[in-house]
Order: C-alpha cells, then structure tokens, then sequence
C-alpha cells in the first residue's frame, strides 16, 4: 500500500535503501534515532539534515569513472605513439574515444530538462567547476572521437595529429576536475577532502586507463599500460588512506552503510587486480584480462563510494554541524 | 586565476553592473522573538509564487508540517519546544513533568526560515548556465527558462536551501526536443526569489506584507542591520535567554546574509548552519590542486613507458 501523501511529494527519494517517511528523504523517527545514539551535547533540528543531499542520479559516478578513463587514455595514447608503440597507442586512442563518446550521454542523461543541455555552453565561468568541466568534455570528446574516426579510415593525418594533440591536453583537466566538482560543495565529506580528492580521481583515471588497454593489447606490448594501471591503482590506494585519516570524524562515513561497502569493494578489487597484473600480467593474457577487470571494478566501485559517501555525510547534521562548531570554537579560542 | 575565481557576487561586481539601473541592497530581517507561528508567511508566499503543494503530512514535529526548506516550501516555520526559561530573570512558563520535582521551565521558539540571498552565494557561483543571477536588488534569483537541471547549486548551498522539484511538468511546456532523454517532471532548481516581481513593482514580498507581528521586516539591507543592533541591545537588557544575531556580519563565511535572523538559541537548534562557508572560498587553492594533479598525473603516467614496451 502506497504511503500516505505518496505522489504528492516534493522531491523524490534519491537513496532507495534508506529510511523514507511520506516521500521526504529520510523519515523523522529514523534522525532522532541518529541523534539521540550520539551521546554528545550537538543540538539538531529533529535531527533533520541541513545541507541538502546531492539530487544527482547513477549516471554521475559512473561518468566520473568514463571521464576519468577518457582523460588518462588520450595522455596515455600520445606517449605511447611518441614512443614508437603504435599497437598500445590504439588500444588507448580506441577506449579513450569511446568512453569520452559515453560521458556526454551519460550528463545529458541526468539533467532535469536534457532539452536544455546546450545551456552548459551559454557561458564559461571558471567559479564553477562543472562549467570549466563541460567545455572540456566538449574539447576532448571532440577531439578525441576525430582522431578515433581518422584513425579508422586511415585519411587525413595532420587533422588526426591535431586532434589528438587537443586531446593529449584536455585529457589530464578531464581526469582531474571531478574532483574539485564535488569538492567544491558544501557536502561536508567532499569539501572537507579538497586537498585529496583531484589527485584521487587523477590516479584513478591512470588506473583504470591502463588497465582498460592492458586488456586489449598483446601481453608484449601492453607493459607501459599495465605499469600505468599498478601505479595507478598503487597511488590511489595510498591516496585514499590519507583522505579518509585526514577527514577525521566526518571520515567515519566511508566505514558506514552503503559507502563503506563500497570503499571495501574498491580496495579488494584494486588489490587484487593490480597484484594480478604485476605478478603474471607479463605472461598471461589471461591474467592480465582479470587483473585489468578487476582494477576497472575497483576504480568504479571507488567512484561510487566517494558518491555515497557525500549522501551519507550530507544525511546526517552532525557531519555539518560539528566541524563547524569546532571551527568557532578554535577561532573564538584564538582570539 | 584568483581574480577570475573570485566569487561572482562579490560587492565588487555588484551593484556596479547595473549601472543606473542599480539599486539598494534589499533583505529581510527575521525577529524570531515576535513570531507567534502562524504560518502567514508560508501562506502568501504559496499563493504569490504559485508553488506547489508539498506534501500533507503530520511530522509530530512540534507544529511543523513542512519539516524544511525545499523546492515547493520557500518559507518554512520552525517550531522547537525547550525546557528552557525565555528569560534569565527567572520570569518564564513552566511544566510540571512530576508532582515530586520542581516544576521546569518552557519555551515554545518559531522561526521563519527563508533563502539567505548570501553576499557570496554558493548556488550562484557554481551554476554552471547563468540561471542564478543576483538582481538589481543584490537578492539571488533563478531563472527558470534558463535552468537545465544541473543540480549542482543543491549541495553547494551551505543551508540546503535550493532544491530541485519532481513534479509532473506542466501541460503547457514545450515537447522535449530529446525525447530519448525524457523526464515527466519538472526537473528544475526553485526557491525563494525575494519577489522579485513584487519588488520590481515596488511592493514588499508577500511574507512580510502578511506577516502579523513584523516578525519579518522588509527593507534596505543596512538600516536593517541597524535596526538589528538596537533590538540586540533591548533584548539582552530585558534578559531574555540567548538572543543572538545569525547572518548579519558581513565579515562571515558567506560575506553577510541578505536575508538574517534574530535567534533565541544557537543556530543550530533551529536546523542552520554555526559557521556557513561559501564553497567558492576554497575554490583558488581547489583549482590549483586541480592543475598540479593533472600535471603529475601526465609525469606519471609517461614514467608508466619508462622500461619499454613489455
């Protein structure tokens, strides 16, 4: 039975797990619970939340993640022709193009009017990061699928070199300014992680951009890929321990619910599969294809995780309040 | 770089981009020790506006009913019971919990929370397709012909004030163009505009204009910060407990609020933010961590062909 004053809400739940009462997100009795659990002296309204949970839907993470791939591959794609390996720069060129050809779908996908998705492009405006961001896509994507096509039927080769040059250097903002996107918010998880979070997304762009070509190239070819993916992966981890230690209590979210599955799920893929490709990657084709899907999975579910972990972080007022309440308190301290 | 980043709302760019068109800083000041929680103000503004219903629902919240400020509740009256006494004085109303205890102290406070038209507003700044503008007026509007649905001002604002509304679309709007991409709802940010319209006609907004006991007071944003003063002083001299300004000090995280408040309690207590930082702030040193990322990452990952190709 639908609950009262179902379909009369005013905006819909976002997370479908969670505790909904009469169409809000997150019931009354489920953020007194939360509250009175907690043991200290934070006031709340009824526990309500007071920053609003992000209104982005799946598409978002997992365009941070093709983003990311599109970014790293068209760096990776120019160094590896610089360097004479022109079997491993296709593999790039190819996945790079590709996932840059998804994300603009991806974006326009979760807009409330797609109609107006050209509305991005009315003006650049460098105090929002999804603005700079949005010319960017524009400019690899552009670029890159150019170059894919050119590559492809094999016809004019300065236009090719040109494009992937734009390419080349669009990549490495496209892999980064998710980043600062959503550390550039008020969700206290996110901002609180400015310093880490362009750096984690970048090593995870190397990460899954290795990986990714490591699976479609011959084992012998495919070394500065699958080095790519390892240290990628090996950065990423570190990374996020430092993020996560660094955001002291408000870092507790990525332990809980649905974001700390997610970081779990992360590090054991990551692990696993960047063991897997140094350990037998040189040889085994098969095993550089598990390893290679296992770093993708891993690098994904990381994506999703800092994703949750903003709507958790963002749920629960004591994630906002407390840090700002120790932030007046230092500074009235210091007065 | 740190001139471009700079907020867009900054006292810098505004008023001076309207040129004679320029006009006073308009706001609101919210005296929540005169709001009897009528709801007058939630009301008007419904009608004016013409926002949607919201939900008919009974929270047990004390006597709210809207819970926030959301897409569809643009004024939102907030109701804390305290066992507290309203004034240090000891001249209070009380409860009695037990014939064996003294009787406690208690306080029923009302707040009316609207949009905080910040001097540096995060929505504003990271809006992505110029829909949020600041007015002649110094508030911040969005514009709902432009407004694709980004989403990217909900979490920016430090008081999750602006929110994106689901409901179905109205029968009048254009036929989508990608009809692929198609959503029934409506899909846009709303929230307070200040009446904007109202304003234009030189009228005052519909919640002040009905709002009985002048809890909320309509004027030039710097005679009401004076007058917010003056009303401070009286106050702690009648003893009343924990009366404090929140938003008026243009030296805060947000560069002043627009629209500010007298409290009872802390912030917080009333569902707000202690200390709001506009997310932009940290945005300079963000996009240069930005830029040294990308940069390592492209030493990186050459480092990666270090060795050769196997």
């Amino acid at each position: 039975m639908p609950a009262p004053g179902a379909g009369m809400t005013d905006r819909k739940p976002i997370e479908l797990g969670e505790p909904v009462q009469n169409g809000r997100p997150g019931g009354t009795t489920a953020w007194r619970g939360s509250i009175t659990e907690l043991g200290t002296s934070m006031s709340s309204y009824y526990g309500r939340p007071v920053v609003k949970e992000p209104v982005w839907n799946p598409e978002i993470p997992y365009y941070f993640f093709t983003g990311g791939l599109a970014g790293a591959s068209s760096v990776l794609h120019v160094v590896a022709k610089l360097t004479g390996n022109e079997r491993l720069a296709k593999s790039f060129l190819y996945v790079g193009a590709a996932a840059d050809a998804v994300s603009p779908v991806l974006l326009i996908k979760d807009l409330g009017r797609p109609e107006r998705f050209l509305h991005m492009l009315r003006m650049f405006k460098v105090t929002s990061p999804m603005s700079v961001g949005s010319w960017v896509l524009l400019v690899s994507g552009g670029a890159s699928n150019t170059a894919a096509v050119l590559e492809l039927l094999g016809v004019l080769k300065p236009v090719k070199w040109a494009a992937e040059a734009v390419s080349f250097l669009a990549g490495p903002p496209l892999a980064t300014y998710t980043g600062a996107l959503v550390a550039n918010t008020a969700i206290p998880v996110w901002s609180e992680a400015r310093d880490e979070l362009p750096w984690l997304f970048g090593a995870s762009a190397a990460a899954s951009a290795g990986a990714a070509a490591a699976m479609v190239t011959p084992v012998e070819l495919a070394g500065p890929a699958r080095r790519a993916a390892v240290g990628g992966a090996a950065v990423e981890l570190a990374l996020g321990r430092v993020m996560q230690r660094k955001l002291g209590f408000v870092g507790e979210v990525y332990r809980k619910g649905e974001a700390g599955r997610l970081d779990k799920i992360a590090k054991a893929c990551t692990v696993a599969g960047g063991a897997l490709l140094a350990a037998r990657g040189k040889r085994s084709r098969a095993a550089t294809v598990a390893g290679g899907a296992l770093v993708l999975a891993g690098e994904l579910a990381l994506r999703w995780s800092v994703f949750r972990a903003g709507f958790q972080s963002a749920r629960d007022p004591r994630y906002t309040v407390i840090p700002q309440k120790e932030r007046l308190a230092k500074r009235k301290g210091g007065r | 770089m740190t001139a471009l980043a700079e907020p867009t709302g900054a006292p810098a760019a505004w008023p001076d981009t309207y040129g004679d068109e320029a006009k006073p800083r308009m706001g609101f000041f919210t005296d929540t020790t005169v709001c009897i929680g009528c709801k007058a103000c939630e009301v008007a503004c419904k009608e004016w506006n013409l926002i949607p219903e919201d939900g008919l629902v009974w929270t047990g919240e004390s006597y709210d009913n809207t819970s926030h400020l959301s897409a569809n509740t643009w004024r939102h009256v907030a109701f804390v019971e305290q066992r507290k006494p309203l004034k240090l004085d000891g001249e209070t109303a009380t409860v009695e919990t037990d014939a064996a205890v003294q009787p406690e102290p208690l306080r029923w406070l009302m707040e009316s929370d609207v949009c905080k038209h910040c001097t540096h507003a995060g929505c504003l700044d990271v809006c992505p397709t110029g829909a949020l503008f600041r007015t002649e007026f110094g508030t911040v509007v969005v514009q709902e012909d432009i407004c694709n649905g980004c989403g990217y001002c909900v979490p920016a604002c430090p008081f999750g004030v602006i929110d994106k509304r689901d409901l179905p679309r109205s029968p009048d709007d254009a036929p989508l163009a990608l009809p692929l991409f198609g959503k029934k709802e409506d899909g846009r940010v709303w929230k307070c505009t200040l009446c904007y319209d109202r304003l234009k006609g030189g009228h005052e907004p519909a919640c002040a204009k009905a709002c009985p006991t002048d809890s909320i007071q309509f004027g030039e944003l710097d005679e009401l910060r004076e007058r917010a003063e003056k009303r401070l002083e009286k106050l702690r001299a009648e003893r009343w407990n924990g009366a404090q300004l929140y938003g008026h000090d243009p030296s805060d995280g947000v560069g002043g609020f627009g629209a500010f408040f007298m409290l009872l309690d802390e912030p917080e207590v009333y569902g707000l933010p202690p200390d709001p930082v506009v997310p932009t702030k940290h945005l300079p040193r963000l996009w240069k961590s930005t830029a040294l990322a990308a940069g390592a990452m492209v030493v990186g990952l050459a480092a990666a062909f270090v060795g050769g190709s196997e």
